[in-house]
């Protein structure tokens, strides 16, 4: 029954070896530009690194992650071979011939313009080329879910579907549609003019369509996370889902809300009106819901772990858990960063307050502490729960493991808190060179050798993580019990149609992009004379 | 067993869901629209359609009454953009040699003199295109070129871009030293950006000239000009908030390291 296991695997190890170099690069950067090092003398290199460091870690990193777990949660959850494994395998191939194609011209310095594309500024054509093609596997990956869901459901008409299907099914069709906004982008303004087509770009409507999937895609890469949260981490603490409903909910809102909200990332935009900014905003701050919903139950999940290990009264519960086990760790070293991520997060969405930090230190800051610590240290207890159902090996090493969370966890925060610090100061992102020496910001450079340190803990502990996993490559073979995701306290006999399916929740996340996007993107493409000439990255003199 | 129908008006999810999401958008549109637009002190909106259009970004048409400022200066008419001039063609460089004859005397029979006066060879189409342009039309002064583009026609400062621009460089013979940090790194706490992100030695703008090898007197003496905002020809101020902001010693070393490369 169980097919899928070498695709899973192949969708990590790219997943994980993408990750492992653009970390290293990462912490380049840091140094770099901190006072530690002298000044490069050629910004461009620090360009082409950020660059790779984004692409990777922003599209090829998680992306890989969310397919190759969707494609495990599919086999277990639904217990039977997963249909459409050669077109899983093609999917993968795409991603992989399109991460060496973009890979490749940054590497030469050919399309140095960030992982945010930024037009006017164009680079060579295999960049945006190869991001297609990665997008185009993914969006084999959402079709397969979908069509797996579709039978099952044609073979058990009426049966609940799994929770962990649901979920799965539900950040497919996210970044199915999210990733709509980046590809218009991609494929109608700048691949001509990459190709020479045209010599102009408007860069306001790119921005607008980038926008849309800008804040939607954090959402994609949180899904393998949330879904962790829910059938993970209360079975693999001994513990029971606290509501299997409220996870439904929680999903089913995430689709709705994760769309509408994107332009909050063009606040300082000056094409954009301010009404619609205004609605984004309201939208965006909606995402409180979904995320406090998980809170809530994860949190009564986990007590009822605690409890049922002989955890009592009112905080008992809390030293009863298993804390030498990764994933209850995992879990509450994601929840902190998740606080604080989250409550930087309010004043990003805030119209006014957003102006204050708008593009410094901050939002770097805020979008690490959230995605590569919250959202990253799951996928890291996600391998760790998987991986001897993937190979068929023993995975040792708790302690290693606890290590390398911990790790992860304070080498992000002794990263990341700095950068907000420095960000509320003034201090500008995407900038290559900083003079430390010039006393207006000479009170930065202790903050950002800070960050060095804590990036250099983060290199440490990916190495650990690699090794884990590495080691599990090798270790002898067993033969691991079947697979078990979490049961819920009632585990559901009935689930209202709303939510077995996905069908309104679609229906609402598309109209609701229609009605935030609708009228900035036809006003954008309606108005004449917005375009500018593109600046082609990579010719010199 | 069949399942319930979720589109119904019967089906809670379907209602208290729809309801929700349009409940909110219309409050969310009421306040971003309506509300927050006119309650602006110094907005005067002539209508509450008016306060609506504003908010979702449409443009603004002055009406013919309102003033629109000018600078007390003639400036630059010319829009630079990268792709302005396609390949040389061979007519327009011939034609530019003859009529750069009457540049000689400063600019040297090759686009090079030691006059102390800009070193044209190999200098970019759209820079020579500019300047003479500007020099046409007053918003770059100067009394030796003014009498001497009088007579160019725009075909004629076209040709003589081409020409010059297709003229060798001077052949870079200095041994590669690192360039001063206003060259290579600007000044980023004062707003200043590389020297060479625009002229040569990082990367290059179009509209922005050639600068290796230029006269040291006078690089400096443009610095200077627009500093003092008597060079204005610059394209939305960007050199005379450079020079402004530059210093002394900053000016100097910009200018030696220019003429002395190569």
């Amino acid at each position: 029954m169980w097919n899928s296991r070498r695709l899973v695997l192949a969708h990590f190890w790219v997943a994980f070896v993408g990750f492992g170099g653009a970390l290293l690069l990462g912490e380049w950067q840091m140094y770099v530009r901190s006072p530690l090092a002298a000044w490069i003398g050629d910004p461009e290199l620090y360009y082409r690194s950020v660059t790779a460091h984004g692409t990777t870690m922003a599209y090829v990193m998680p992306t890989l992650v969310a397919m190759g777990f969707g494609y495990f949660v599919t086999e277990q959850a639904l217990k039977r071979p997963m249909i459409g494994l050669r077109w899983a395998w093609l999917g993968w191939a795409l991603a992989v011939v399109g991460t060496i194609s973009a890979i490749v011209p940054v590497a030469l310095g050919r399309a140095s313009v960030l992982y945010t594309f930024y037009p006017p500024l164009v680079g060579n054509a295999f960049y945006y080329i190869g991001l297609v093609l990665v997008v185009v596997g993914s969006w084999i990956w959402v079709a397969l879910m979908s069509a797996n869901l579709y039978r099952w459901k044609r073979d058990n008409p009426g049966a609940p579907v799994p929770f962990p299907m649901f979920a799965t099914v539900a950040g497919s069709y996210l970044w199915g549609w999210t990733a709509v906004g980046a590809a218009l982008e991609i494929l109608f303004q700048i691949i001509p003019v990459a190709l020479g087509l045209r010599d102009t770009i408007d860069a306001g409507l790119a921005r607008v369509l980038f926008s849309w999937t800008l804040h939607a895609i954090v959402y994609f890469w949180l899904m393998p996370t949330y879904i962790a949260y829910y059938t993970i981490v209360p079975r693999a603490i001994g513990g029971r889902l606290f509501s299997d409903t409220m996870g439904r909910i929680s999903f089913a809102s995430f689709l709705v809300v994760a769309m509408p909200i994107g332009i909050h990332h063009a606040f300082e935009d000056p094409e954009v009106g301010a009404g619609f900014k205004y609605l984004h905003s309201v939208f965006t701050a909606l995402v409180t819901v979904p995320t406090l919903l998980t809170v809530f139950t994860i949190c009564a999940s986990v007590e009822i772990a605690g409890r049922l290990r002989g955890g009592k009264g009112v905080l008992g519960w809390l030293a009863a858990l298993p804390w030498r086990n990764p994933a209850m760790l995992g879990l509450a070293l994601s929840f902190v960063m998740l606080g604080f991520g989250g409550a930087g997060g309010i004043i990003n969405m805030s119209y006014q307050l957003d102006a204050t930090i708008h593009n410094t230190q901050w939002v770097t800051g805020h979008f690490h502490l959230i995605f590569a610590g919250a959202i990253v240290i799951m996928y890291f207890v996600i391998a760790y729960d998987i991986w001897p159902h993937l190979t068929g090996r023993a995975l040792d090493g708790l302690g290693l493991m606890r290590a390398q969370l911990w790790l992860w966890c304070v080498g992000m925060i002794i990263l990341t808190f700095p950068w907000h610090w420095v960000g509320i100061l003034g201090m500008p992102r995407r900038m290559a060179f900083y003079d430390y020496t010039d006393p207006t910001i000479a009170a930065q450079a202790a903050p950002v050798v800070m960050s060095v340190v804590g990036g250099a803990i983060l290199v440490v502990s990916a190495a650990l993580f690699l090794f884990v996993l590495l080691r599990g490559q090798v270790a002898p073979r067993l033969a691991p019990e079947t697979y078990r995701f979490s049961v819920a306290v009632r585990p559901p006999r009935t689930v209202p149609a709303a939510l077995n399916g996905l069908g309104l929740w679609l229906g609402l996340m598309i109209a609701l992009t229609v009605v935030n996007y609708g009228f900035p993107i036809a006003h954008a493409i309606a108005t004449r004379g917005t375009a500018v000439p593109a600046i082609m990255v990579g010719e010199r003199r | 067993m069949t399942e319930e129908r979720v589109a119904s008006l019967r089906n809670r999810w379907f209602t208290i869901s729809i309801g929700g999401a349009a409940a909110t958008a219309l409050v969310g549109f009421l306040v971003g629209f309506l509300w927050l637009p006119l309650a602006q002190p110094g907005e005067r909106f002539r209508s509450a359609w008016d306060a609506i259009c504003s908010a979702a970004g449409l443009l603004h048409q002055p009406s013919s009454s309102e003033q629109i400022v000018t600078a007390g200066y003639p400036m630059t008419r010319v829009e630079v953009f990268p792709q302005m001039f396609a390949g040389a063609d061979a007519v327009s460089i011939g034609r530019g040699a003859t009529l750069a004859l009457r540049c000689t005397m400063c600019h040297g029979a090759r686009g090079l003199s030691d006059a102390k006066s800009p070193n044209l060879a190999g200098q970019y189409r759209i820079a020579i295109y500019k300047q003479l342009a500007d020099f046409k039309s007053g918003a770059r002064a100067s009394a030796v070129m003014a009498p001497l583009v009088a007579d160019l026609s725009d075909a004629d400062m076209r040709d003589l871009a081409a020409y010059y621009a297709y003229l060798p460089r001077i052949a870079n013979s200095a041994a590669a030293d690192d360039p001063p940090r206003i060259v290579g790194s600007g000044a980023p706490l004062r707003g200043i950006a590389p020297c060479g992100a625009c002229h040569g030695e990082v990367g290059h703008k179009a509209g922005a000239a050639w600068l290796e090898g230029q006269p040291m007197a006078y690089l400096r003496a443009q610095l200077e000009a627009f500093a003092s905002g008597a060079r204005h020809n610059d394209i939305d101020e960007q050199m005379r908030n450079v020079a402004r902001t530059m210093t002394p010693q900053e000016v100097d070393a910009a200018s030696r390291y220019y003429a002395e490369h190569p």
